[in-house]
């Protein structure tokens, strides 16, 4: 396999401009994403490389932005929209909730809305309470919709990839402190990481751990440590967090027996809760050895003192201390 | 003017098609018939069916309100699919899964109502972008009313419209009233086309209930649109004769305003139009109503003998493959 290491930030930027070379459909738009290449610089340099007619920076108007992608993919083409932080969705929730993904079954399929939402999303950068959200649940609550949060460069790629081919709204979570993360990417022209198929990060015997996102790089810095003390951990990264893959996690609960959920956004009304639910709800259920633990961002918004902010998510030893708990030896 | 004789008999009749589909509506719900709620638009097909009328002849596309019959039936649909929908019908425009407020018609170039006030200027904005990446000639006719011009998405389109100059031209039918609540409490302005200075863009005020006005300046601001010079806003004044929907009492009016308006009827006023310039006769007009009630009446019993739904497809095209 032909591997390149690139930053996660690259392996999207690569995503796309693969996408727009295969595909004169697809397009981009967004506020700042020309000349500045967006707030987090993921389109620099596309604006140079395909035009003013595929690249365009728009007014801050979100509701205009999410409604506008909604349109031209109604009509055929295939927007990749960003919001410049994934907070500020909340201003496009009507075109994105309301129309995106209603479109498709209120006109019993004769339209379809291929059409992708990046956000960039989540805490620790010292951006505060109106810039540091994890709003991932809200968008698994609505049928039309589908969720990836990319947790690797090689996944980034993948993902992206496929949710731009995809013929539905997809909800891209990006995380920013995922942005200069470093990984090996793979170059072939038909790599892709088809949706809605959960990946075993690492396989194990003694209890399965479901993550993604920062959290999944914190998890597996626990798993790491709990490894050299003879605990062994299946790690499952959904990677598609709606319509969710459950399969694989019902397989590894039934050989563990045990599971902990980990994820950055809050825990209340959290992705989390659902799988927990989903497991407790099938034969899973009669395999477990000990209650499902969910660790997740604290119910608050996020501050901005560092001492403060960095208490939001769970780091590696609050995720081994749910382990231990889940494996009974706390 | 820019019709033939031929086509100036078309929009009369489709206006009656549209009188006579929406008096159905209301009797249906008045008599219980009906599941859910409709949106009617009696009193508003001069303007309803002539700003259709423009966007059909010239294959450009349009999206709706959640009050958007007489543009659907404007637009040449079935009237026998549409009564299924209301009826909640597999043959139904959208098989019965969107009801009053999802009518859509894609052969038409209609990509359908939505019930969200203010939804559909964005939604226009990407069908006209598409047009103009595309440079396909066409145009987008994008449909709302007084009520929506308040909404940051009329505002937020508009704007972007302006920027991009995209083929689109909004057409807001100004009823005089947002459900119950008049005009003059939700905005200190009295020409809602005055708003299209804010964005640098031609806007214009027009008699709604003079149906060829409509047509003329809907047609003549779809070419402005599509030529490249960006964006048309357009105030068509009319007045809903019926209620908001079915729970509608209207105590919120005298029936004196409602009384007055009825004497600017679109469709007697086109009517007399067509006999006073020789365009048309009396028993033509005669012949011309009959045969949109009748379509009506075969539509409604149509619908009545649709069956419903399969019970399984309340899971499909919740996601394309």
């Amino acid at each position: 396999m032909n591997l390149q290491e690139m930053s996660y930030r690259e392996a999207l930027r690569e995503a796309m401009r693969e996408e727009m070379q295969r595909d004169p459909a697809v397009w981009l738009l967004g506020e700042d994403i020309g000349v500045y290449g967006g707030s987090f610089k993921v389109t620099l340099g596309l604006l140079d490389e395909f035009g003013e007619r595929r690249v365009r920076e728009t007014p801050i108007s979100e509701s205009a932005i999410i409604g506008t992608a909604a349109g031209s993919a109604m009509t055929g083409l295939r927007p990749v929209a960003e919001m410049m932080f994934s907070d500020f969705i909340t201003l496009g929730m009507d075109a994105l909730v309301n129309h995106a993904a209603k479109f498709r079954y209120m006109s019993n399929g004769q339209v379809q809305i291929p059409m992708v939402v990046r956000l960039p999303s989540g805490s620790g950068t010292g951006a505060g309470a109106q810039h540091s959200q994890s709003l991932e649940a809200w968008f698994c609550n609505v049928p039309g919709l589908k969720v990836c949060a990319p947790s690797t460069p090689a996944q980034a790629k993948g993902l992206l990839k496929s949710a731009i081919r995809d013929n539905n709204p997809v909800v891209f979570i990006e995380y920013k402190t995922l942005y200069d993360t470093r990984g090996l990417v793979p170059q072939e022209d038909n790599y892709i990481i088809p949706l809605e198929e959960s990946y075993i990060e690492r396989r194990g015997s003694d209890i399965t751990v479901v993550s993604w996102g920062p959290a999944l790089l914190e998890t597996i810095k626990a798993v790491r440590m709990l490894a050299q003390e003879g605990i062994s951990c299946e790690i499952i990264n959904p990677l598609t967090l709606y319509p969710m893959d459950m399969d694989p996690i019902f397989e590894s609960v039934k050989k563990t027996s045990r599971l902990v959920i980990v994820h950055d956004s809050q825990k209340t009304g959290g992705v989390g809760g659902e799988i927990a639910a989903r497991v407790a709800e099938n034969d899973c259920f009669n395999y477990l050895d000990s209650p499902i633990v969910r660790i997740g961002g604290l119910d608050t918004p996020v501050p901005v003192a560092e001492n403060l902010e960095r208490q939001m998510v769970p780091d590696a030893g609050v995720i081994a201390d749910g382990i231990y708990t889940a494996l009974g030896l706390d | 003017m820019n019709l033939t004789t031929e086509e100036l008999s078309q929009l009369y009749y489709r206006m009656l098609q549209a009188r006579h589909f929406e008096e159905t509506l209301e009797d249906l719900f008045h008599r219980r018939v009906l599941h859910g709620t409709t949106h009617l638009g009696i009193g508003q097909e001069a303007a309803g069916v002539g700003a259709a009328f423009a966007a059909l002849k010239q294959g450009d596309l349009t999206i709706l309100t959640h009050r958007g019959h007489n543009e659907t039936i404007g637009l040449g649909a079935d009237l026998t699919m549409l009564m299924g929908e209301m009826f909640g019908r597999s043959g139904g425009c959208s098989g019965g899964k969107g009801g009053s407020m999802h009518f859509i018609d894609l052969e038409h170039g209609n990509y359908g109502e939505t019930g969200v006030v203010g939804g559909a200027y964005p939604l226009a904005c990407g069908m006209a972008f598409t047009q103009q990446y595309n440079e396909t000639g066409k145009a987008v006719l994008c449909v709302g009313g007084d009520g929506s011009v308040n909404e940051g998405n009329f505002h937020e389109s508009l704007n972007l419209a302006s920027v991009w100059k995209l083929p689109v031209v909004f057409f807001i039918e100004n009823n005089l009233y947002s459900m119950s609540t008049p005009l003059e409490k939700e905005m200190n302005i009295i020409n809602i086309s005055d708003r299209s200075q804010s964005y640098g863009i031609p806007g214009i005020t027009i008699d709604g209930n003079d149906v060829v006005e409509v047509y003329e300046i809907v047609r003549k601001a779809l070419d402005y649109a599509r030529s490249g010079e960006g964006p048309f806003l357009i105030e068509a004044l009319t007045y809903r004769q019926c209620g908001h929907s079915k729970s509608d009492r209207q105590i919120y009016r005298s029936e004196q305003e409602v009384e007055n308006w009825k004497k600017e009827d679109p469709i007697p006023r086109f009517a007399e139009y067509l006999i006073e310039h020789g365009l048309a006769e009396e028993g033509d007009l005669y012949r011309l109503e009959r045969r949109a009630y009748e379509d009506v009446k075969v539509a409604l019993a149509a619908a009545k003998e649709m069956p419903v739904p399969n019970d399984d497809s309340v899971y499909t095209d919740v996601y394309a493959e």
